[in-house]
């Protein structure tokens, strides 16, 4: 047998440099040493998978906690994940978390004087569909203050975290919103070198995917690494 | 079709709630075979101060060098109670401790062994993409042959290799910038 391919390397300008001078937390953790390029071997080409796991009932539906409604904006978000060559990642595990409709994290350093909703954790998981689908709903984040400048203020975003298939093809991001008059003042969204790269950070409102008299409907797909090369046929 | 990928976006601060659960920093349950290791270490800054809101993955073979994963071609010995993966944020210190068992030597590049050792992520505030490491054992053969150590000046790689703290117990820690800055990977 032979080693699998590998994954392709990262864009140059597609994803932030590890030091980015205005976001201040970047400045003592930024390494100064550039990293070194690793032939992918089975270590990276393997991965933690999670299909196996259960999911909670509810863990892809944030609008209820603790016997009560949250309160703000529903809405659904929805797309695919999908490698570079448009294939379909099915099976794959996508972690999320927001602030809630305020702009407070249900987290005890978010110090933000906002309300805290009783009824909102702003916590849930989805795995893919065989095509590479997800779906959740949950409440539109605020807008929250933080300390990196004077009048600093981080966009409306939703964290996500993935993995993919592989070690290789583990993934960190967040999703913006269409519109938001912050997203030209964001160090970390324009921590991304290339507009049309970050662009890609930002959801599509889609009619299509609201669901009348009841929730706004966005989309968002995610890209992870493709293959260097075809891996051979199994 | 060629599409582009999905940029990286930090972890930020608030991740704990959503991304850890309690048992994940053991790898391991009574019936894992192999040799048992603890890693402990911290995650410091270049001030040498704590990062208390940092996160570490880990990834690694059994103890027959075999990964649980469906493109696992060595013929080796799979081990139902271990499936390689872990997870823990540092605490208000930066301290970080795992259980797990020392993973056996996996294939290469070439016909090359690859010593023993664990794949590392690391994601905090302040990064905007995450930081891969890997932590090697000390005491053993392979290590004089591996090809990533070999491609590392002396003088940065042994921070690669974890220290002996006690029998059982590995220390590993993990600095981010600085003088005694870890060696991190571009994968």
């Amino acid at each position: 047998m032979n080693l699998p391919a590998g994954y392709r390397r990262e864009i140059p300008d597609g994803h932030p440099p590890h030091n980015a001078p205005a976001y201040v937390s970047t400045h003592k953790r930024a390494p100064r040493h550039a990293p070194i390029p690793l032939e992918h071997t089975l270590s990276e080409i393997t991965g933690p998978r999670f299909e196996r796991d259960q999911l909670a009932p509810g863990d892809d539906d944030l609008t209820h906690f603790d016997g009560g409604q949250a309160l703000g904006e529903r809405i659904i978000v929805t797309g695919r994940v999908l490698d570079q060559d448009g294939r379909a990642i099915p099976h794959t595990m996508i972690e999320i978390w927001q602030a809630n409709a305020a702009g407070r994290y249900a987290h005890g350093e978010d110090q933000h004087d906002a309300p805290l909703d009783p009824h909102f954790a702003g916590i849930g998981r989805v795995i893919t569909d065989d095509h590479g689908a997800y779906r959740f709903m949950t409440v539109k984040p605020g807008a929250y203050p933080w300390r990196n400048h004077r009048n600093a203020w981080r966009p409306n975003h939703i964290h996500f975290s993935l993995f993919g298939p592989s070690f290789a093809t583990r993934l960190i991001t967040q999703m913006y919103f269409p519109g938001d008059p912050l997203l030209a003042l964001d160090p970390i969204f324009n921590s991304v070198p290339d507009r049309s790269a970050r662009e890609r950070l930002i959801a599509t409102f889609d009619i299509e995917v609201t669901i009348p008299d009841y929730a706004l409907g966005y989309r968002f797909d995610f890209v992870l690494r493709g293959r260097a090369a075809t891996p051979p046929l199994s | 079709m060629r599409l582009p990928q999905t940029p990286s976006q930090t972890v930020g601060p608030f991740f704990k709630p959503a991304l850890i659960r309690s048992g994940q920093e053991s790898l391991v349950t009574a019936s894992t075979r192999g040799e048992r290791v603890a890693i402990e270490g911290c995650v410091l800054d270049g001030d040498a101060a704590a990062v208390s809101d940092a996160m570490i993955e880990l990834w690694q073979a059994n103890a027959d060098g075999c990964y649980d994963h469906p493109e696992e071609f060595q013929e080796k010995i799979y081990d139902p109670d271990f499936r390689g993966f872990g997870r823990s944020a540092t605490d208000e210190r930066g301290r970080f401790r795992f259980h797990t068992i020392k993973p056996g030597p996996v294939a290469g590049p070439g016909t090359v062994l690859q010593a023993p050792h664990i794949n590392v992520s690391i994601f905090a505030r302040g990064l905007l993409k995450r930081l891969v490491t890997r932590i090697y054992f000390p005491d053993e053969p392979l290590n004089a042959s591996d090809a990533v150590l070999n491609a590392i000046a002396p003088v940065r790689r042994s921070n690669l290799v974890a220290q002996v703290v006690r029998p059982g117990v590995l220390r590993f820690d993990i600095v981010l910038q600085g003088e005694h800055e870890t060696v991190f990977f571009d994968v």
